[in-house]
């Protein structure tokens, strides 16, 4: 179960809004989380708290393929992100590393910035604790429930090579 | 089915696939750059692979801080060259190298048909070249990189059919910056953009790299182009293996059909901070701008310096600007020095430099300063892109970043040449 509060973000913010090209040099999540928003909001990750959830519009994470956005949110704090839309490259990558995306333009609508939320990832069931409103997300397809279940594709990748050197290599002990 | 179900039938041994099915694709090609691949190869030692699928199918290409403009940088490129080295890869690195959509094609590490996993947005220049490239992240990179496959869903095709003439100083770039303008960033988002129609059927190779490279600034995960008698003129005298050649059937669906009439368009410019914010250069007359950035994936490659070159010959860069121009590969630029493009550049008071990404994604060779305008053939505005988040880019074709070099203001080609 996920609780936090809400930071409200607009349509369309991008990979480089997200967190700026410059810090490409960066792989530290937690290093990535302190520019994270940096040229939309340079105050923005100063005031999430742990657990907090992103709330945005249409398109979010669109530019360029860069992980480190996601890694950025995630290195920041924020254990969520709620939109209307992602953008596809972004949505690969935050399954990915287990990030919960969840797509729903009802509950965008009915949120606003610092209600307090309580979201069941299981269900896709976004509740408003602050306005006791109940929303429900598009449920993942069952391919995308397996890999974030595994933890992630890392994790994914881990099993099916020690599965792999099981079979392989069982004799050369 | 369309081209990009086609070929990724193809290459699960399918009969047909359609779009909304999750499929494991092989891949022709894994791919990365200085730009995410640190990252990558942090992933692929976590995952604890000992091997890389097949050493001939991976390339590194160092190109985006390149040459490394500060310690960080050199630290990724050295972590990357040690990587290359280590598993046998692929490595294009700094005097032999280029801008990895510019390069790979040239050197026919991409072909018809291929399926391309590249960790780089841009990834979808291939699909010029008829092929399915697509840009991810650092942990598919890896997880391609390993086992050689990755994870797709089939996308659904949407099919943009241009009609009409082109007018004087219009070509690719304009075509796609009027497209993203009309459907939008998310217009093609999650699926694969197919490019139809007599305007295409006209349009040499450089041209279909600069179109098919912003599909995903329209949210596309691919963009592809039908392979004809330009494409296979390209990729005879490059291609080293045989590759396969696929046409999407008849009655292939469409998610949509748009016909675009071009015959009214003008020059495009895509205002800040969106490449859907394109208008006709006539309504940007007269801004000023002190910066003019002449190359990158999208309009690095020989034609696009030639265009610039007709533009700058004989005529001197504004006192106020500074005008940059990056050849998009060694080849490009040695063959634009044998044409004498260069000296037309350096003799009107631009800068010339080795090939790199640098100041399209904000990382050196033009940083921009607050308050600062720039016009650049690039493919992406957003805030913050180019350097400091108070400065603005304005994307155009070549002709038109060189034209307004010259007056240091946007302009149309037309005004500054007189014709």
């Amino acid at each position: 179960m996920i609780r936090g509060r809400v930071h409200k973000f607009g349509d369309h913010i991008d990979t480089d809004g997200i967190i700026p090209a410059g810090c490409s040099h960066i792989s530290d999540p937690a290093e990535l989380g302190r520019h994270c928003m940096e040229n939309i909001d340079p105050a923005f990750a100063r005031r999430v708290s742990p657990g907090d959830i992103i709330v945005a519009g249409s398109n979010f994470g669109c530019g360029s393929s860069r992980e480190f956005a996601p890694w950025a949110i995630h290195g920041a704090g924020i254990s969520c992100v709620i939109a209307k839309s992602f953008a596809r490259i972004f949505f690969r990558n935050a399954i990915n590393i287990a990030l919960p995306l969840l797509t729903c333009p009802e509950a965008v609508e009915g949120i606003e910035e610092k209600d307090l939320l309580e979201i069941d990832l299981g269900r896709g069931e976004i509740r408003n604790l602050t306005r006791t409103t109940v929303f429900t997300a598009l449920p993942y397809p069952e391919f995308i429930r397996e890999l974030i279940s595994a933890g992630g594709l890392l994790e994914y990748g881990r099993r099916l090579l020690a599965q792999s050197r099981e079979s392989k290599e069982p004799i050369r002990k | 089915m369309t081209l990009a179900e086609k070929i990724l039938a193809a290459h699960t041994g399918r009969k047909s696939v359609k779009p909304g099915e999750f499929l494991n694709v092989p891949v022709d090609l894994v791919m990365t750059t200085d730009g995410t691949g640190l990252i990558a190869v942090r992933q692929f030692q976590k995952m604890g692979a000992r091997r890389v699928f097949n050493p001939s199918k991976v390339v590194l290409v160092l190109d985006h801080s390149v040459p490394a403009p500060n310690v960080d940088a050199a630290e990724t490129s050295r972590v990357l060259r040690e990587f290359a080295f280590q598993y046998g890869t692929l490595l294009y690195d700094v005097g032999r190298s280029g801008i990895v959509h510019v390069l790979l094609p040239e050197q026919g590490l991409v072909l018809p048909g291929d399926v391309v996993a590249g960790g780089d947005s841009h990834t979808c220049t291939y699909g010029a070249l008829g092929a399915f490239a697509t840009g991810m992240g650092a942990t598919d990179i890896a997880f391609a990189m390993a086992f050689g496959q990755t994870w797709m869903r089939v996308p659904e095709s949407i099919r943009l059919v241009y009609h009409g003439h082109l007018q004087p100083w219009v070509g690719g770039k304009d075509l796609i910056l009027h497209t993203i303008s009309r459907i939008g960033v998310e217009g093609a988002n999650y699926k694969a953009i197919e490019f139809a129609g007599p305007v295409i059927e006209a349009l040499k190779m450089d041209e279909r790299f600069t179109m098919a490279n912003m599909a995903v600034e329209a949210g596309a995960k691919a963009g592809l182009f039908l392979v004809d008698e330009e494409t296979v003129a390209y990729v005879k005298k490059r291609a080293k293996r045989p590759y396969t050649v696929y046409h999407p059937d008849p009655e292939a669906e469409y998610a949509e059909t748009v016909e675009i009439d071009i015959s009214s368009l003008e020059p495009q410019v895509a205002f800040p901070h969106s490449p859907a914010n394109a208008r006709p250069v006539t309504e940007a007359k007269g801004i000023e701008i002190v910066q003019a950035v002449i190359g990158s994936c999208t309009n690095g490659r020989l034609s696009d310096l030639r265009m610039a070159a007709r533009v700058l010959a004989g005529r001197r860069i504004h006192l106020r600007v500074r005008c940059i121009v990056l050849p998009g590969s060694q080849e490009v630029y040695l063959e634009a020095l044998r044409e004498g493009l260069i000296e037309t550049f350096i003799q009107s008071g631009a800068a010339v430099s080795t090939p790199t990404c640098g100041p399209c994604v904000g990382a050196h060779m033009g940083v921009l300063a607050a308050g600062e305008k720039c016009i650049s053939t690039t493919n992406r505005n957003f805030i913050g892109r180019m350097g400091s988040p108070k400065s603005e880019v304005y994307l155009a074709n070549p002709a038109v970043v060189a034209a307004s070099a010259v007056q240091g203001r946007i302009v149309h080609p037309q005004e500054v040449l007189g014709t």
